[in-house]
């Protein structure tokens, strides 16, 4: 383990942590001015956690301590999540400890977690807000799994890092498959992070929100927690997307200095992905939630028919 | 630059698949119009990339006239017939989608698996790109089946076409040209009956659906 | 300009001239006899033409685009020969359509044009010599047929028309796909030049085509065109597309457009069976769904109540019998499929004749409705009575000599076929004969008509058709030979 890897690596970390809020931010900044409305200033999430951090954190009084746990656990879950998913450089030494599939299984583990503490207080709407989670997740969860096994189809390895490394540092070549594993990985990041089709995550007033439900009975740090969370994800989804499909500007193993350039390519990379979020979230409207299923299988299909031209095409 | 070409042609092939495979879950009839306009596009760059790279300028030729056809007038007449019939209501399907996107997937693999064995004899350009052309044929013919309407029967049908002429350009660098020549005009003539027929269609059964054509039994 | 040259021109041009022509004037009361003029001049032309292949061999013309040999040339007689009879037919037919307002001034225009156009389509699909303009002629056929069976523009008319279009043009597009895998296979074997689609080219060089490649080639053209001959699996259009359509028009489908659907099989099967070297795959299919169609037709068949729907299945009988005996192959069975092609034109189109003059005087198509035909029209009656019987497969006919020579040969080579072929013939005989000696026989229930029905075609096709089984004339039996030589292995 080389002094470069673990500067690289706890690097990596704080950014996820500190610039995740930040993100959110971005893209709420733009919706709002895309929609004509007066925006928050791009600072508004830090201020939100600061004030939730500083409130009293009321439990109910039935609640176990499944309930307490929660945001912890989940947040520790997306911090690891972002540090084994190569931004700035691919030289992390917390990477082989999980490769894409223990990624999944990061995500599959948060997610059982917060579903069991909506359901620990018995309100209707943590269990609705808890059965819909599961439903999209256990619909979500194997079109990213075949997303990203389309890739390692390419590189030969199912972890990130290699995947990262073959993808951005091999001759520019195009592969077809990759192309409806985009438009798969898009659609499963949006239903996932409870954006525009799927879920509004601006409102707490449908019988239809699928995220908020979850937190409704959340209060103080344990909120603000989870919400620092859900932003990690986004911010974890996001790169996982840019390491998948643009990769260029990522720092390679040998190369320490290069992080100076990948960072504002990072930065840049991330810009401009949160305004086509934006953009997407203003001209599109929710569907109704009997056709999540149908969102999401249509995003499984285009995977694996991504993973199947990826097979035939490299033959 | 010339190794990225062949991918490119390998890229178009996917980009149609991709929409054939969007139309058979496409509910809307407008949308599948606009599907259909960007798969003859697609249909066309390819051709023309194909001719690029082999130096075949009779296919430049051939993408001029998808491009005639395909992206500019049949669509034009598809959009006329919807409004001059007042149709905007969604379309209506045998099969639920996600099990005829399940369908199709099968549909996929299976020509897939028809085409590996002679894949290797197709033009060194894109060895598999007549999998993919006959996914998109098989993909368009599931996509009549399920329809029950007659204006996205005749745009499977078509589409069937662009699955066929891409096979034709990607696998043997295009038909001789009398043949592309003969297969345009029948298209082009056929949609023209079709577009007619829709409308003595409604004025016989003041409806569009299919479902009216079951008439006539063996019994 | 040479001989052979000239005659083909002619044969193409007439038809096509003729389009044009009565596209103009179609409505006008001389159009009927400038259908039949045109018509005679196609027939001549394909007489000169079938004397000079006869006698001095194949000929390729114009830059190889067509060939004509000793198959086709015989397919081309009797498609103008069919061609000519029923405009002859459709004479008094159409104008007792006009009287009773179903035909109105531009559809006998459409119809008179179309009818051209489809004998100048199926005419180019058999005596083009490149395996894609087979396919172009083929599509333009159903095009121009799909407008014909429409033309009383009634609901249960549109309702075939359009099964017709979209099941024909998605099987035809099936053989597109094969004609594209045929292309590909043939261009590794040629040097380029763009003749790898000629089939005068492609016989040349069939046993180096790739055999991975033309099996599956042959699979996609043999359901494409299949679905045209009308085999069971794809054959829903074809009844439908008879009994809707004019009653000349369901006799030229029945009697040409079916056989230049299994010529196109035909002619690539040759090339199947010459790149597999010996591997009778192609045979196996065409037996199997040969032997399919005739069972189901006849079973479908029991249960009709509308003349021309169960005179429909019963083409499908007989064309799957042809598709079993050119896949049995061999020069028995080949040549007997060749007369059952040509024999089962001739009388099925005579018996569509019949039946659209009884049809027309009974007012429905419903046997129930027709009753006692005999004692208003004798002639009308026998002819009907007496095709049923050809067609059935009773002695002195050619059906039946050619249906003895297949069953032999089945028996010889494929014994357990024998007895499916054997009760799907007894079944149709009871149920068809029944059905007609009703229709003929007892009390009547039919008008006269205002017009002489045409019976001069009637019993011209059953004249041939007896002749045919009592005695082949010399140089039609030199014909078959030749052919059936080139296309049984």
């Amino acid at each position: 383990m080389s002094f470069s890897g673990v500067l690289s690596q706890l690097l990596e970390i704080v950014i996820a942590i500190a610039l995740a809020p930040l993100l959110s931010g971005w893209v709420n900044q733009w919706r709002a001015w895309l929609q004509n409305r007066s925006a928050p200033g791009l600072l508004q999430p830090y201020r939100m956690l600061h004030k939730l951090f500083n409130k009293e954190s009321m439990v109910a009084d039935h609640a176990s301590s499944l309930f307490r746990m929660a945001p912890y656990l989940k947040f520790g879950c997306m911090v690891l999540a972002c540090s084994i998913i190569p931004t700035l450089s691919t030289d992390l030494p917390l990477a082989p400890a999980a490769d894409t599939i223990a990624l999944v299984g990061l995500f599959a583990l948060a997610r059982v977690f917060i579903s069991l503490a909506a359901m620990d207080i018995g309100t209707a709407f943590g269990s609705m807000g808890a059965r819909r989670e599961m439903l999209v997740g256990f619909l979500a969860e194997p079109a990213l799994l075949t997303v990203l096994f389309s890739a390692s189809l390419i590189s030969k390895s199912t972890s990130l890092t290699t995947i990262v490394e073959t993808l951005a540092h091999r001759d520019f070549a195009i592969y077809p498959g990759m192309a409806f594993a985009a438009v798969a990985f898009l659609m499963v990041s949006l239903a996932e992070n409870a954006r525009v089709p799927i879920d509004n995550p601006a409102t707490h007033l449908e019988l239809t929100m699928l995220h908020e439900a979850l937190l409704l009975e959340y209060s103080g740090r344990h909120l603000a927690l989870l919400e620092w969370a859900a932003s990690l994800k986004l911010f974890a989804y996001s790169c996982i997307g840019l390491a998948l499909f643009f990769p260029w500007g990522i720092a390679e193993a040998r190369a320490p200095a290069a992080m100076l350039l990948a960072l504002p390519a990072l930065l840049f990379k991330l810009g401009v992905g949160g305004f086509l979020v934006a953009v997407w979230e203003t001209v599109n409207a929710k569907m109704r939630i009997f056709r999540v299923p149908e969102f999401l299988a249509t995003a499984f299909l285009l995977a694996v028919l991504g993973m199947l031209v990826q097979l035939l095409l490299a033959r | 630059m010339s190794a990225l070409l062949p991918q490119f042609v390998n890229l178009l092939g996917a980009v149609l698949l991709l929409l054939a495979f969007a139309m058979t879950s496409q509910r809307r009839m407008l949308a599948l119009i606009h599907l259909f306009t960007m798969q003859g596009a697609t249909l066309a760059l390819a051709t023309a990339v194909v001719g690029y790279v082999t130096r075949q300028h009779h296919l430049y030729l051939s993408a001029g006239l998808t491009v005639v056809l395909k992206v500019l007038l049949i669509p034009w007449l598809l959009h006329r017939v919807l409004d001059r019939l007042g149709i905007r209501r969604d379309v209506e399907t045998l099969i639920n989608i996600p099990t005829t996107m399940l369908i199709g997937i099968g549909v996929v693999i299976f020509a897939f698996n028809l085409s590996i064995p002679i894949s290797h004899l197709s033009s060194a350009l894109a060895s598999g790109t007549l999998g993919i052309a006959l996914a998109c044929v098989l993909l368009s013919f599931l996509m009549m089946i399920t329809r029950t309407k007659a204006v996205p029967q005749v745009i499977g049908f078509l589409a069937m076409e662009n699955g066929l002429f891409f096979a034709a350009t990607a696998a043997t660098y295009g038909m001789p040209m009398v043949v592309e020549l003969g297969i345009g005009l029948d298209v082009l003539v056929g949609v023209l009956i079709l577009g007619v027929f829709m409308f003595q269609i409604r004025e016989q059964f003041d409806s569009l659906d299919i479902h009216h054509l079951e008439q006539l039994k063996d019994d | 300009m040479t001989q052979e040259a000239l005659a083909l021109a002619l044969l193409l041009a007439c038809p096509l001239a003729g389009a044009a022509v009565l596209a103009l004037c179609g409505h006008r009361e001389r159009a009927r006899d400038l259908n039949v003029t045109f018509s005679c001049g196609t027939f001549f032309a394909a007489c000169a033409l079938a004397m000079h292949v006869v006698r001095a061999g194949p000929v390729l013309l114009w830059d190889n685009a067509f060939y004509v040999d000793a198959l086709n040339v015989f397919l081309l007689t009797l498609t103008a020969l069919v061609g000519l009879t029923t405009a002859v037919f459709s004479r008094p037919y159409m104008r007792v359509e006009s009287d009773h307002g179903k035909m109105t001034a531009p559809r006998l225009r459409l119809y008179h044009s179309m009818y051209q156009l489809f004998s100048f389509t199926m005419l180019l699909a058999l005596s083009t010599n490149n395996m894609g303009i087979i396919w172009v002629a083929m599509e333009a056929a159903t095009l121009t047929t799909v407008l014909l069976v429409s033309v009383y523009r009634t609901a249960a008319s549109l309702e075939a028309a359009w099964k017709y279009f979209i099941l024909c043009g998605v099987g035809i597009a099936q053989a597109l796909f094969g004609t594209v895998l045929l292309y590909m296979a043939a261009e590794k074997v040629m040097p380029p030049g763009g003749g790898a689609l000629l089939w005068s080219n492609l016989d040349a060089v069939k046993g180096q085509l790739d055999p991975d490649v033309i099996t599956l080639a042959f699979a996609f053209l043999f359901i494409g065109y299949g679905t045209k001959v009308g085999l069971v699996p794809v054959h829903n259009w074809l009844p439908d597309a008879h009994a809707e359509g004019p009653t000349p028009v369901s006799a030229v489908l029945s009697g040409l457009l079916l056989n230049v659907a299994l010529y196109a099989v035909l002619r690539c099967k040759v090339l199947t069976d010459g790149a597999l070297h010996g591997n009778a795959l192609s045979g196996r299919l065409m037996m199997g769904f040969g032997l399919l169609s005739v069972v189901a037709a006849v079973f479908f068949l029991i249960r009709q109540r509308d003349v021309k729907r169960m005179f429909a299945y019963s083409s499908i009988e007989h064309m799957g019998m042809m598709t079993f005996a050119f896949g049995m192959g061999g020069p028995i069975a080949t040549y007997a499929g060749l007369l059952h092609m040509t024999v089962h034109s001739l009388i099925k189109s005579a018996i569509f004749f019949a039946v659209g003059h009884a049809t027309q005087k009974a007012g429905t198509q419903l046997m129930d409705g027709i009753r006692g035909l005999l004692k208003i029209s004798p002639t009308v009656a026998w002819g009907l009575m007496i095709g049923t019987l050809a067609i059935l497969g009773m002695p002195p006919f050619g059906v039946f000599a050619s249906e003895f020579l297949i069953l032999t040969t089945a028996m010889r080579d494929h014994p357990w076929a024998t007895p499916l072929l054997l009760i799907a013939l007894a079944v149709a005989f009871a149920s068809v004969f029944g059905r007609v000696q009703g229709m003929v026989f007892g009390e009547t229930s039919v008008k006269p008509l205002a017009h002489r029905p045409a019976l001069v075609p009637v019993f011209v096709h059953l004249t041939l058709g007896l002749m045919l089984g009592l005695y082949i004339p010399p140089y039609l039996d030199a014909w078959y030979r030749q052919a059936a030589a080139m296309i049984g292995n």
